[in-house]
């Protein structure tokens, strides 16, 4: 049995939205910038998908730009923005320092060009404080970018009183809510926020489509340019089974996200009580709550988490840790040093994050193998220092 | 049984997994990322992203589950700081065994051993074999061209009980041959030269880069102390060198060879290529593989990797070290390589060149 508690990476397909899909590949191929049949049939498909996004995140379909990723919704937001606003001279920028790689190399792309960035730390529950926001804010700042929820540890922030703050001086509010939308409730009101990313494929869609919603009168200079696709936002022949797929999967969570978010909160909170009680030297890195129901992170005192995913892999469980760097070996994990870890606990930490087919049998599994292997790899560390 | 095997990436590594995979092993793929590749550095030519890629590309093929582990730090701490430190003492290191005593066969023994495997396998071209009483011998690999037993000669017992090389009983050619025919994706790769973490083999840049203070200028002379030129850094020079000395004609016409190097007062002496004979040297920090033996023994040593194993008593003497005296002068016996001693093709054991 393999088991995948990875799903903060990436989600598998649910069957409708791969029939949804191979149908659409199938029998829908016209350019949906095109006048005749087959253009509009393919542009119905493009707005149906569009109108389903939206629901899910209380918006208005005519706000959502279809992009090829949330990495490009990010770029897209914090670039856009930054480039329509500096004809207003507000060269500032400002998002918290554990941010998804999309949004801070974005900036600090962004800062070799002459933006000023400034990075929020947080303390060791993951969630940024208003206060902070307030004393970094300037007269300049022209976007502010905080993620919704954190794809390592899970913890929510406070957005609304983030964006607040934000508009208070004039700035503009994004968020990376990659990892929240289809997990928990996400409406972009209730936010208050001017930008929003999304991705289909962190909620059982497919990979290579995503989504930036705009808030109606908010100007973005357009990164990728050419026909007039997107309302003249964003360039490119529309992929459009993969915007099906999006539509349906969005669809999909819509109908069932309060039960299924209680359902993996349950699994979740097993699963974490699980592995405190069966393994010494455990403790759960960030706070409990607010958290997204699916993701747990913790650490496990003299374990290299490299090694103990390997050996987790090679008894058939799949889990993470920070983030893979380029080659695909593991660096420590930049949102616990943001959250002042020492070393040791940015490289003995994992992450479980469950999805809509995990089970309680998978959990109860998971808590069996772990104990044996963490014993066995302390045993090497105390050999190797003896 | 299960068994790691370390994959740089290259054909002969390749072939060991594909080998063990063959035979019915549980094998596990690991590859190490030993130095940043974030893309602000050069990449080598062992072990570089490429290489990485390669490594996977070929742990699909042969349907075997593959990582990659980060061991810069350990790399940095075992192999690249013994590396500049000992350009700094005006001695030429030999950084592939640290990396094969201090790391293949240390951490990475280790991590295997928490994945449960029970030994590491490398694609170096020697041999292990276990003897009647139960003791392990390293060998020369059968490929006499190919032979890498030299930067192996520091593993001990009990290392070697746990270490496989694959490919150390087939020439290089069977090796490239099985490459293809097993369709791997580097079968026709080329060999990796030169030291891995190096790519543009500048090595004094590399030192100079990790210790700026090294870069000391200082006096070319001649062995009667006599100043011919001035130089940009001891690190820059090995024994033997010819090339690169800065003097426009020796005094007496004939080519000039370094013959030492003096860190304390950062000189570097040169003189005539009969200067460069030595019939004796001291080894130190020397792993006898199956026990220091009670007396003198006869050996062929070799003092480099290219080396002729020439003859040679060996004895020896306090604290881990031992004497060597050859039967005919040897040239450019160097300070930080090792001196490994032979019966045959049997590694009696080895230690570096003082």
């Amino acid at each position: 049995m393999r088991i995948y508690f990875d799903y903060n990476a990436t989600t598998p397909l649910v069957p409708a939205v791969a029939d949804a899909m191979s149908a659409s590949m199938r029998d829908v191929f016209g350019n949906a910038s095109s006048v005749h049949h087959f253009g509009q049939q393919a542009k119905a498909a493009i707005d149906a998908a569009r109108s389903s996004v939206a629901a899910l995140i209380g918006a208005d379909p005519l706000e959502l730009v279809l992009t090829g990723s949330g990495t490009e919704s990010d770029n897209f937001a914090i670039r856009g923005a930054a480039e329509a606003l500096e004809p207003a001279k507000r060269r500032h920028l400002i998002a918290s320092a554990i941010e998804h790689e999309a949004v801070l190399n974005t900036l600090k792309a962004l800062a070799r060009r002459g933006w000023t960035v400034t990075l929020l730390q947080v303390d060791q529950s993951g969630i940024l404080s208003a206060d902070q926001l307030k004393s970094a804010m300037t007269d300049d700042t022209a976007l502010v970018s905080v993620m919704h929820a954190n794809n390592e540890i899970g913890t929510v922030q406070p957005i609304a009183e983030l964006s607040a703050i934000a508009h208070a001086h004039g700035a503009l509010m994004h968020t990376d809510a990659v990892q929240s939308v289809g997990k928990i409730p996400v409406d972009v009101r209730a936010l208050g926020v001017d930008l929003l990313s999304l991705s289909a494929h962190k909620f059982n869609g497919p990979k290579g489509v995503g989504a930036l919603w705009v808030r109606r009168g908010v100007r973005l200079q357009p990164i990728l340019t050419g026909g007039k696709h997107e309302r003249g936002r964003r360039a490119g022949t529309e992929n459009v089974a993969g915007i099906v797929g999006m539509g349906v999967a969005a669809a999909l969570a819509a109908a069932k996200l309060t039960p299924e978010a209680e359902r993996l909160a349950a699994l979740r909170d097993r699963l974490e009580h699980g592995i405190l009680r069966a393994v010494t030297g455990t403790v759960v890195n960030g706070a409990l709550t607010p958290r997204v129901p699916n993701t747990t992170n913790i650490s496990f005192d003299r374990v290299e988490a490299e090694s103990l995913l390997i050996a987790l892999d090679l008894e058939g469980v799949a889990v993470s840790t920070g983030s893979a760097c380029s080659s695909g070996t593991l660096e420590p994990s930049h949102v616990l040093k943001a959250m002042g870890f020492p070393p040791h606990r940015t490289q003995n930490s994992l992450r479980f994050s469950l999805g809509v087919f995990s089970t309680e049998a998978e959990v109860d599994r998971v808590i069996e193998v772990l104990p044996k292997l963490v014993d066995k790899l302390r045993n090497l560390t105390k050999k190797a220092t003896a | 049984m299960r068994i790691v095997v370390a994959m740089s990436g290259g054909v002969d590594s390749s072939v060991a997994a594909a080998l063990l995979a063959e035979q019915g092993h549980d094998v596990i793929g690991l590859s190490m990322q030993l130095y940043d590749q974030s893309g602000d550095h050069q990449f080598g030519s062992c072990c570089s992203i490429e290489d990485l890629h390669d490594a996977r590309r070929v742990a699909t093929a042969i349907n075997i589950p593959h990582y990659i582990l980060n061991l810069e730090k350990q790399f940095n701490r075992h192999v690249v700081s013994n590396f500049v430190g000992e350009y700094a003492a005006g001695r030429t290191p030999l950084p592939c065994a640290h990396c094969n005593s201090d790391l293949k066969f240390t951490e990475l023994l280790d991590r295997a051993g928490g994945f449960g495997a029970d030994a590491v396998a490398t694609g170096h071209y020697a041999r292990v074999e276990r003897t009647a009483v139960g003791r392990y011998q390293l060998k020369r690999g059968v490929d006499a061209s190919k032979d890498q037993s030299y930067f192996l000669f520091s593993l001990t017992q009990a290392q070697l009980a746990h270490a496989i090389f694959p490919v150390g009983d087939r020439p290089k050619d069977a090796v490239r041959a099985y490459a293809h025919q097993r369709k791997l994706p580097v079968a026709s790769k080329p060999d990796s030269q030169e030291i891995c973490f190096i790519p543009d083999h500048d090595y004094a840049s590399f030192v100079t880069k990790h210790s700026p203070e090294l870069a000391r200028t200082g006096d070319v002379i001649d062995e009667s102390g006599q100043v011919l030129a001035h130089h940009g850094g001891i690190h820059r020079f090995t024994i033997g060198q010819r090339k690169g000395l800065g003097l426009s004609t020796s005094p007496t016409g004939a080519p000039m060879y370094v013959l030492a190097l003096k860190p304390e007062e950062q000189q570097v002496v040169v003189g005539p290529k009969a200067s460069l004979e030595r019939t004796t040297l001291t080894a130190s920090g020397v792993n006898w593989i199956d026990g220091v033996p009670d007396a003198p023994v006869r050996a062929a040593v070799q003092i480099r990797h290219r080396h002729p194993a020439a003859a040679a008593s060996v004895r020896v003497s306090g604290d881990g070290r031992a004497e060597v005296v050859f039967d005919a002068p040897q040239i450019a016996i160097t300070p930080g390589q090792a001196a490994v001693f032979y019966d045959g093709d049997v590694v009696l054991g080895g230690g570096w060149i003082e």
